[in-house]
C-alpha cells in the first residue's frame, strides 16, 4: 500500500489527507510538530478573545482520524532525504515515505531590527504564539501595553485582541495609510478612523527603530524610527507578513526559491515530492494571483487538487476567480475578483467608490476604463453572494450589468436595512457628472 | 472537540474581563430586588406587600437594564462574546454551578413543593413568596395568587429584562431585535396577560396561553381541559378548535414557509426564556456526535411517547356506544391509524431518497406507535389502559416530561447543559416541526460558496448544538430539523458565509465534491470515479 506522507497539519495538508482517504486506501500520515490534532488557525485569536476555546477551534472531533485511517505523528522533521524517501526527525527517529508533501505553512516575518528576539516580542500564527501571548499579555496589570509592528491583517487581529482584554495598544504602520498596499484609499481611511474609534493608537507612515530589553532580557520599550520616541511597552507583536516555512529542506534538493518551488501539478523538482500551501511558490504567477498565496482558501483549493493527481487522475491547479474575506475589528470585508489599490493598479482600472453615511460601510467597484468590463468588488459591512459574483466575472458582465442586478448579490441577514438603490443611484449621478 | 472545561490559561487573573463600578452597583441593585423574595421566601411579613414587591421587581428589572446599558452601550456596535469562555457564570465555573444548583432547587419546590414557597392550603390564605405576589394577582384577576402565577410574573420578567439585554447586545442586528421583541411581545401578552384576562371574562375556563400548541402543551385535550372548554359555551368551543387548527393547519403552513423558526425563537416562552435569559449559555451546548446521536433518540422516543399518552387521554374519556357522541373509540383510534399512515406514507413515497438510513428508524418508529395504539385499543378497559390506570399514566407524563424534564432540567441546568436542553432533547413540539422542518420546508442556512475558514464561532455559538461548520467549510447548506433559526450563527460568523433564508425547495440540500472557486473540471472529477 502506497504512503503518502504529509509534513504539516494545517488546513491544505488535511484538506489534502481527507480527500485523497474519500478517493483510495492509501496509507496516510500526517505529521506535524504545532498541535496533536488539526485547527483553524484563523480562530486562534478568538480564544485569546474567550469567544471560544482552544478545542472549539479543532473542526474534527478527535476520533476523526482513527475512523478515517489517517495516521497522526507528532514531531519536527528535521531533515528529508529524497533518495531513500526517508523523513528524519528532530527527535531521532525516521519514517518511510512513497510520496511526501510539504505543507508546512509560513512563519512570521523579521526584518532584522535590534531586540526582535527579546521576551515578550513574538509574532502571532502559531499555537505556540498564543501561549506565548497568553503568558506575556493575561491582562492589563501585566501588560500595561502592547506595540504592533506591520500594518496587515494579522497586524489588526493582534490589535482587537489585546484591545479585547482592555490592554492599550499602539500599532505602527509603514504605510501611510493601513493596508492600503492592498485597499484602494477610500476603504483604507475608514478603516484607519474605525481603528481610532477602538482607541487603539494608530501611528502610520512610522517605523520600529528597535525594541529595548530591560535587565531581564525582556522587552522594555520600541524606539521609533521617524522621531525617535520611547514607548514603553512589555509585549511587542511582529507582523510584517509572513514567509514559507522551509528551512529544513534547504539541503535536501528540492528546489526552492522564497518557498518550494512547484509547476501547476504542485510538483516539485523531485519526483514524488509536492507542495501545497503557504510553502508552495509558482514558477510563474498564476494571473493575477502571487507565485506564494499565502491565503486558507488557496491551501484549501491545492489540497484538493492534489488529492486528484496522487489518486491517479493528474490535475492541473487552476484556481477559478480570485475571492477572499477578512474582518477589521467590526466591519466585515469581502472580496470578488480584482480590486488593486491606487499604489498597485493598472491604467485601464477605473473604480466606482460609495460609503455610507455612518462611516461603517463601502464598496468598491473596479472596472476597464475601454470596455466597462466589470474586474472586481471589494465590500466592507455588507455582506455578497461568492455564488453570483463567481457567475458574473464568468459571464464577464459590465459593470451596468453589475451595479443594476447588486441586489440579486446580496447576503446580510433578513431585515437588514439595504442600500443597493442608494450606490445605484450614486453610480448613475456620478455617470452623468463625468 | 470537547466541552471540557479548563480554567483560563491565565496565569495572573483568570477573569481578564473586569466588570465596571457602575455593573457592579447594578448587580447589587438586583441583588437586593432578590434579596427582598428570598426574605419574602422565609415569611417575612412585609407591611404592605404590594409595595415591597414593586420594588422587588423593580429592583430586578432595573439593575439588569442598568448593567446591559453599560455592557453594551458604551462600546461600537459588533459582537460582543469578549470572555465568555473566562467567566465563571458561562463557563461552568463555580458560579454557572451554583446558579445551577438555585435553578434546580427552585423548579423542584416549585412543582412537587408549593406550600415551601407560601401556598396557602385548604383555604388559606398564602403566605411567603406566594403571598408576596397576592397583590399583582389581585390586580390582574381578583384572584388570590399561585406557585403558577409566581412563576409566571418572573419568568414574564426575565424574558423582558435580558430581553432589553439581548436586543442591546445586538444591537447592529435587526433580525435579533426583531426576533427578541417578538418573544417578550408574546409571552407578556398570551402566556401572562391574556390568559389572566380570560379568567377575568369567564373564570371557568381553563388557562389557555393560545400560542403553546400540543404536544408541548400536553394537557390540552385532557379529560378536564376538553370539558372546560365544553361547558364554556361558543369561547370555549372557538379556543378547542384553535387548539386543534394550531398543530394540524397553521403549524404546518408557517413551518413549510419559515421552517421551525417562526415557532421556536419568535413565540414559543420556552424558546423566549431560553433567548434571552439563556443567551449567556449557548456555547456550552455539546457539539458531540455522540450528543447528536442521544438527541435523536431522546427526542422522538419523547414524541412517541406524547402522541400515545395523548390519544390515550383522549381514548379514556370517550364512549363505546355510538349514541352518546359520533367519536368513539373505535372511531377516534381509526381516525389517529389513519392520520399516521397518511403521513407515514407520503413521506415514504415523496422523501425516502432524502431520507437514507434514516428511513429505516422511522419506519420502526411508526410501526412501534402503532402498535402501541392497537395494543391500547384490544387490551383498553373502562379504567384502564396498557393495564394501568389511565390517571396514573397521565399524571406520569406529566411528572417526568412536563416537571422534570422541561423545567428542571430544561431550565436548571441552563449553566451546564446550555440553554435549549429541553428544546433540543425533549420538546417533543419541536420534534415535530423539526421533522417538517428537514423534509418540508423552504428554510435552511445557506452557505456563502468557498468563503468558510473553519473558525468554529457558529458551531460554538449554536444553542442546539449543532456542528454549522462541519457544512459551512464544506459549502454545503445547513438543513437540520433541531435549527430553531435564532440567526446567532450568522451573526457572530466574521466571514459573511451564513445566512438564513426561506428560498425554493430545489437546490436546498447541495452536498458538493469541491467547494466554489477551485476551477477543477467537475466532469474529470465523476468520470475518474
Amino acid at each position: 500500500m502506497e504512503h503518502i506522507a504529509i509534513i504539516g497539519n494545517g488546513i491544505s495538508g488535511v484538506t489534502l489527507a481527507r480527500h485523497i482517504r474519500k478517493n483510495s486506501d492509501k496509507k496516510i500520515t500526517i505529521i506535524s510538530g504545532e498541535t496533536e490534532f488539526f485547527f483553524s488557525r484563523t480562530a486562534l485569536m478568538y480564544v485569546y478573545m474567550g469567544h471560544m476555546k482552544f478545542e472549539h477551534t479543532q473542526p474534527y472531533e478527535d476520533w476523526f482520524w482513527e475512523k478515517n485511517r489517517i495516521a497522526l505523528k507528532k514531531g519536527y522533521v528535521k531533515q528529508v532525504d529524497t533518495n531513500l524517501k526517508t523523513l528524519h526527525f528532530k527527535e531521532g527517529d525516521t519514517l518511510q515515505y512513497d510520496k511526501l508533501v510539504i505543507a508546512t505553512g509560513s512563519k512570521p516575518n523579521k526584518f532584522g531590527w535590534p531586540g526582535q528576539d527579546l521576551e515578550g516580542v513574538m509574532g502571532m500564527y502559531h499555537k505556540q504564539d498564543l501561549e506565548n501571548l497568553e503568558k506575556h499579555a493575561p491582562n492589563k496589570d501585566v501588560c500595561k501595553r502592547a506595540v504592533i509592528v506591520g500594518g496587515g491583517l494579522i497586524g489588526i487581529e493582534m490589535a482587537e485582541m489585546l484591545s479585547s482584554r482592555s490592554i492599550p495598544v499602539t500599532f505602527l504602520v509603514r504605510e501611510n495609510s493601513f493596508w492600503n498596499g492592498v485597499l484602494p484609499n477610500g476603504e483604507s481611511e475608514m478603516i484607519n478612523r474605525h481603528i481610532k474609534n477602538h482607541h487603539i493608537d494608530l501611528r502610520l507612515s512610522t517605523n520600529l527603530k528597535e525594541i529595548v530589553s530591560d535587565e531581564h532580557g525582556k522587552v522594555k520599550s520600541v524606539i521609533i524610527e521617524e522621531t525617535g520616541e520611547e514607548i514603553p511597552c512589555n509585549v511587542v507583536g511582529l507582523t510584517a507578513g509572513v514567509a514559507p516555512n522551509i528551512d529544513f529542506i534547504r539541503d535536501s534538493g528540492i528546489d526552492i526559491g522564497r518557498g518550494v518551488k512547484v509547476n501547476r501539478f504542485l510538483e516539485t523538482n523531485i519526483p514524488d515530492i509536492y507542495a501545497i500551501g503557504d510553502c508552495a511558490e509558482q514558477h510563474e504567477a498564476i494571473g493575477n494571483r502571487r507565485p506564494i498565496e499565502a491565503v486558507w482558501y488557496t491551501g484549501r483549493m491545492m489540497g484538493e487538487v492534489l488529492a486528484q493527481t496522487i489518486c491517479g487522475n493528474k490535475m492541473e491547479y487552476k484556481p477559478g476567480h480570485w475571492f477572499n474575506s477578512a474582518k477589521f475589528l467590526d466591519i466585515e470585508y469581502q472580496t470578488y475578483g480584482w480590486v488593486f489599490s491606487e499604489r498597485s493598479k493598472s491604467e485601464h482600472e477605473v473604480h466606482f467608490h460609495w460609503k455610507h453615511a455612518d462611516d461603517t460601510k463601502c464598496i468598491t467597484v473596479a472596472y476597464h476604463k475601454d470596455t466597462n468590463a466589470f474586474l472586481g468588488i471589494n465590500t466592507f459591512g455588507i455582506r455578497m453572494r461568492h455564488d453570483v459574483f463567481d457567475r458574473w466575472l464568468t459571464e464577464a458582465r459590465d459593470m451596468d450589468y453589475v451595479m443594476n442586478h447588486l441586489t440579486e448579490a446580496n447576503f446580510d441577514p433578513e431585515f437588514y436595512s439595504k442600500f443597493e438603490k442608494e450606490i445605484l443611484e450614486t453610480y448613475t449621478n456620478q455617470l452623468q457628472t463625468a | 472537540m470537547s466541552n471540557k472545561i479548563n480554567n483560563s490559561m491565565s496565569l495572573a487573573n483568570p477573569d481578564a474581563l473586569n466588570i465596571t463600578n457602575t455593573q457592579k452597583i447594578a448587580l447589587a441593585i438586583g441583588a437586593i430586588g432578590l434579596f427582598i423574595m428570598a426574605l419574602a421566601l422565609f415569611n417575612t411579613n412585609f407591611p404592605n406587600k404590594g409595595l415591597f414587591l414593586t420594588l422587588a421587581l423593580g429592583a430586578i428589572i432595573g439593575g439588569v437594564i442598568l448593567y446591559s446599558r453599560e455592557a453594551y452601550l458604551n462600546k461600537l456596535e459588533g459582537i460582543k462574546n469578549d470572555g465568555v469562555w473566562f467567566k465563571s457564570i458561562s463557563s461552568r465555573g463555580v458560579l454557572g454551578w451554583i446558579l445551577g444548583v438555585v435553578l434546580t432547587s427552585f423548579y423542584i419546590v416549585l412543582y412537587f413543593f408549593p406550600k415551601y414557597l407560601g401556598l396557602g392550603t385548604n383555604g388559606e390564605a398564602n403566605s411567603g413568596l406566594i403571598g408576596l405576589f397576592d397583590p399583582l394577582s389581585h390586580l390582574l384577576s381578583g384572584r388570590d395568587a399561585s406557585q403558577w402565577f409566581v412563576y409566571g410574573v418572573l419568568y414574564t420578567v426575565a424574558i423582558l429584562a435580558f430581553g432589553y439585554k439581548f436586543i442591546l447586545k445586538y444591537r447592529h442586528n435587526r433580525y435579533q431585535q426583531l426576533r427578541t421583541g417578538s418573544v417578550m411581545f408574546f409571552q407578556l401578552g398570551f402566556a401572562f396577560l391574556i390568559p389572566e384576562f380570560m379568567y377575568v371574562m369567564n373564570n371557568d375556563l381553563p388557562y389557555y396561553d393560545l400560542k403553546s400548541i400540543w404536544p408541548l402543551n400536553y394537557y390540552i385535550f385532557d379529560e378536564w381541559s376538553v370539558k372546560g372548554f365544553l361547558s364554556t359555551g361558543n369561547i370555549g368551543i372557538a379556543l378547542l378548535l384553535f387548539g386543534l387548527l394550531s398543530i394540524f393547519v397553521i403549524t404546518p403552513i408557517l413551518t413549510y414557509k419559515y421552517g421551525k423558526r417562526w415557532y421556536c425563537s419568535w413565540v414559543c416562552g420556552c424558546g423566549g426564556l431560553a433567548e434571552t435569559a439563556g443567551d449567556s449559555f449557548r456555547q456550552l451546548s455539546s457539539k458531540k456526535m455522540s450528543a447528536w446521536k442521544l438527541e435523536r433518540w431522546l427526542i422522538h422516543t419523547v414524541l412517541v411517547f406524547s402522541v400515545v399518552m395523548t390519544v390515550a387521554m383522549v381514548y379514556s374519556y370517550l364512549g363505546y356506544e355510538k349514541n352518546d357522541f359520533w367519536l368513539t373509540r373505535d372511531v377516534f383510534i381509526s381516525l389517529v391509524i389513519g392520520l399516521l399512515t397518511v403521513v407515514f406514507a407520503a413521506v415514504m413515497y415523496f422523501k425516502r431518497h432524502e431520507l437514507g438510513k434514516d428511513a429505516k428508524m422511522g419506519a420502526i418508529g411508526y410501526a412501534v406507535v402503532i402498535a402501541l395504539l392497537l395494543i391500547m385499543h384490544f387490551t383498553g378497559t373502562t379504567d384502564q389502559l396498557f393495564f394501568i390506570k389511565s390517571g396514573t399514566l397521565r399524571s406520569a407524563y406529566g411528572l417526568y416530561i412536563g416537571s422534570i424534564f422541561s423545567g428542571v432540567i430544561g431550565t436548571g441546568f441552563y449553566p451546564i447543559l446550555g440553554n435549549r436542553s429541553w428544546c433540543r432533547f425533549g420538546c417533543p413540539m419541536a420534534a415535530i416541526l423539526g421533522f417538517q422542518q428537514r423534509l418540508f420546508s423552504k428554510f435552511r442556512i445557506t452557505t456563502n460558496g468557498g468563503q468558510c475558514i473553519s473558525c468554529g464561532n457558529c458551531s460554538n455559538s449554536c444553542e442546539m448544538g449543532i456542528d454549522v461548520r462541519a457544512y459551512a467549510q464544506k459549502g454545503e447548506n445547513i438543513v437540520r430539523s433541531s435549527c430553531v433559526g435564532c440567526g446567532v450563527c450568522s451573526a457572530v460568523c466574521p466571514r459573511g458565509v451564513l445566512k438564513l433564508e426561506n428560498d425554493s425547495m430545489k437546490g436546498r440540500i447541495n452536498p458538493t465534491e469541491v467547494l466554489l472557486g477551485n476551477d477543477v473540471d467537475l466532469m474529470d472529477l465523476l468520470n475518474n470515479k
